[in-house]
């Protein structure tokens, strides 16, 4: 109960520097984004424009603008979307409601959804090319790019979604139970619900990796810089049209920093608007 | 509708009819019940009392709670879990394969331990299972909303925020809305898990108020480790214990019979707190 000074100070100095330490670690996080940020910012804002966003590139994409890239990239993660989603969230119900959780049959999905989280994305593209683009005949097009990155996000928002379902407290499960509620309705006006902030995080989690996404692009939507006509048109995605034009385009570089600045921007447009709708969607429940 | 926003529509202080002519609604025969096939519960049999209230006591693990789940069948969702025996309310086998489940759990309410109100509004945690059984009148569903949060007492302290979150009550409160939401089934029987265990004495009164004026119109069912309550409350009690972790009845009896003159030497032991 009385300690000495010695050990006062010395337990002081320990606790202040753990505190400094780990606000340190704090601001070198901080301190990449920021960095990143400006960067982007310095180099993409001279060439960033209203012309930029709706002309379609010229020379190779030195000049001109990202229409029909930004067309092409919202097709890709559309379709991506459409296929995944259901699949994905419906794996999640029986992963999380209808399997027990330590089932052989649950644990040997869970597992193959582990190993499709690891593997490298260009053999998702070799893999797309394979089956959606030869033989299933869909060629170098938008539909086949989409497909493909929606195998890629399988493993994201179903474990993403079956996280958030079990994160759901047991006692809404049971109350419904109890008053007869039958699985579904529980499910459509309680669990979901209540998961729908966890839901949206994954679902921005793999939009994040859909739009980044290039190797996987290269081999199955192709590498055509104009305007879709169709989702059986071959269409050039963002992540790489900056891959192409900082790799082998000359004087590529100003269009590149522009193109990299549109998409943080998009990026940051659709999980501000995600985390507005699940909020929205929590709110809409409660009040209704 | 009395316009008394604190009046209750059943009528005050234990106003239930006396149950001096007992008529049986749960009849349960031999009842065993596994998890993993080890026994929680062996063999235990007894008569449940129309309009009455019946208490389960005893320690902890002796299978006061898996026996209450065993009579609406929420035992069924625990996918370890075995039975044995047969639980017949009025007379009907609740474990037939005509029995269906979601009509069975309409006529036997359960409360919980631990308050557990939906995330949703207060108005819409009662209308929720009304729409899903059927009732879909908005005039009806707020009429019932209105009589059930009466007889819970909660109607003068929500009337106003029926809108507001069923999170933001208190604990008290929120159990009472629990214990409405049951009864907006209109159910004849309720289950009850230590319904005041998670409340502080003060809410907890008030709960145990509730339950003695819900007498008479319901057959009620209660667990409870406060052997005062129990006392207080109960026209019967059962007496549970446990011996090498399996949970057997010891006796069931008229309460004031359990709490002054019971028949076994245990019982006497555990409610004059000498065992247990």
């Amino acid at each position: 109960m009385f300690e000495s000074a010695a050990l006062r100070t010395r337990r002081k100095i320990r606790d202040c520097v753990a505190q400094g330490l780990i606000y340190l670690a704090v601001m070198l996080v901080s301190l990449v984004f920021f960095w990143l940020l400006v960067d982007l910012a310095r180099g993409g804002m001279t060439h960033l424009s209203w012309a930029f966003l709706t002309e379609s590139p010229r020379d190779a994409g030195r000049a001109g603008g990202i229409a029909s890239i930004l067309v092409s990239t919202l097709l890709i993660l559309l379709v991506a979307l459409v296929a995944a989603i259901p699949l994905a969230w419906s794996t999640a119900i029986l992963l999380a409601e209808l399997v027990p959780a330590e089932s052989s049959f649950g644990r040997s999905v869970r597992f193959s959804l582990h190993v499709l989280a690891g593997v490298p994305s260009i053999v998702f593209g070799l893999f797309g090319n394979a089956f959606f683009s030869i033989y299933l005949g869909l060629g170098f097009s938008i539909l086949s790019g989409g497909l493909t990155l929606a195998c890629m996000l399988l493993p994201i928002l179903t474990s993403t979604a079956e996280a958030g379902l079990r994160a759901v407290p047991d006692s809404y499960r049971l109350s419904a139970a109890a008053l007869g509620l039958s699985r579904t309705a529980a499910l459509t006006h309680l669990i979901l619900p209540a998961a729908a902030p966890a839901l949206a995080a994954g679902l921005l989690i793999g939009i994040g990796r859909a739009l980044a996404e290039t190797a996987a692009l290269l081999f199955t939507s192709g590498y055509v810089d104009r305007m879709p006509g169709s989702l059986l048109d071959s269409g050039r995605a963002l992540a790489l049209h900056i891959f192409d034009l900082s790799m082998n385009v000359p004087g590529g570089d100003e269009s590149a920093y522009a193109s990299a600045l549109m998409l943080v921007i998009l990026l940051l447009c659709i999980n501000i608007l995600a985390m507005k709708l699940a909020y929205g969607l929590q709110r809409k429940k409660i009040m209704t | 509708m009395n316009d008394d926003p604190d009046a209750f529509t059943l009528g005050p202080l234990q106003a239930g009819p006396p149950c001096c002519e007992p008529q049986p609604l749960i009849q349960v025969r031999n009842l065993t019940l596994h998890y993993d096939g080890k026994t929680a519960l062996d063999n235990v049999s007894l008569d449940i009392y129309k309009g009455c209230i019946t208490a389960l006591i005893g320690p902890s693990g002796c299978g006061k709670t898996s026996f209450l789940s065993a009579i609406n069948r929420m035992t069924d969702l625990i996918p370890c879990c075995g039975i044995d025996g047969r639980i017949l309310v009025d007379n009907q086998d609740i474990h037939h394969r005509d029995c269906d489940v979601q009509a069975l759990r309409r006529r036997i309410g359960m409360v919980f331990q631990k308050p557990a109100p939906f995330p949703l509004s207060i108005r819409r945690n009662i209308a929720l299972p009304l729409n899903e059984h059927g009732v879909t009148q908005k005039k009806e569903v707020a009429a019932i909303t209105e009589t059930v949060l009466r007889d819970v007492g909660l109607w003068g302290e929500v009337c106003d925020r029926l809108d507001a979150s069923a999170l933001s009550l208190s604990g008290g409160q929120q159990q009472r809305l629990c214990i409405a939401r049951a009864l907006a089934l209109n159910p004849e029987i309720l289950l009850m898990d230590e319904p005041c265990s998670a409340l502080d004495p003060i809410a907890s009164g008030v709960v145990e108020d509730l339950i003695c004026r819900l007498q008479g119109r319901y057959t009620i069912v209660i667990v409870t480790h406060n052997l005062a309550q129990a006392r207080r409350i109960a026209n019967y009690a059962a007496f549970f214990w446990v011996r090498e972790r399996t949970g057997q009845l010891v006796e069931f009896g008229r309460c004031r019979h359990i709490f002054e003159s019971p028949r076994e030497a245990l019982t006497a032991a555990y409610v004059n707190g000498a065992r247990g």
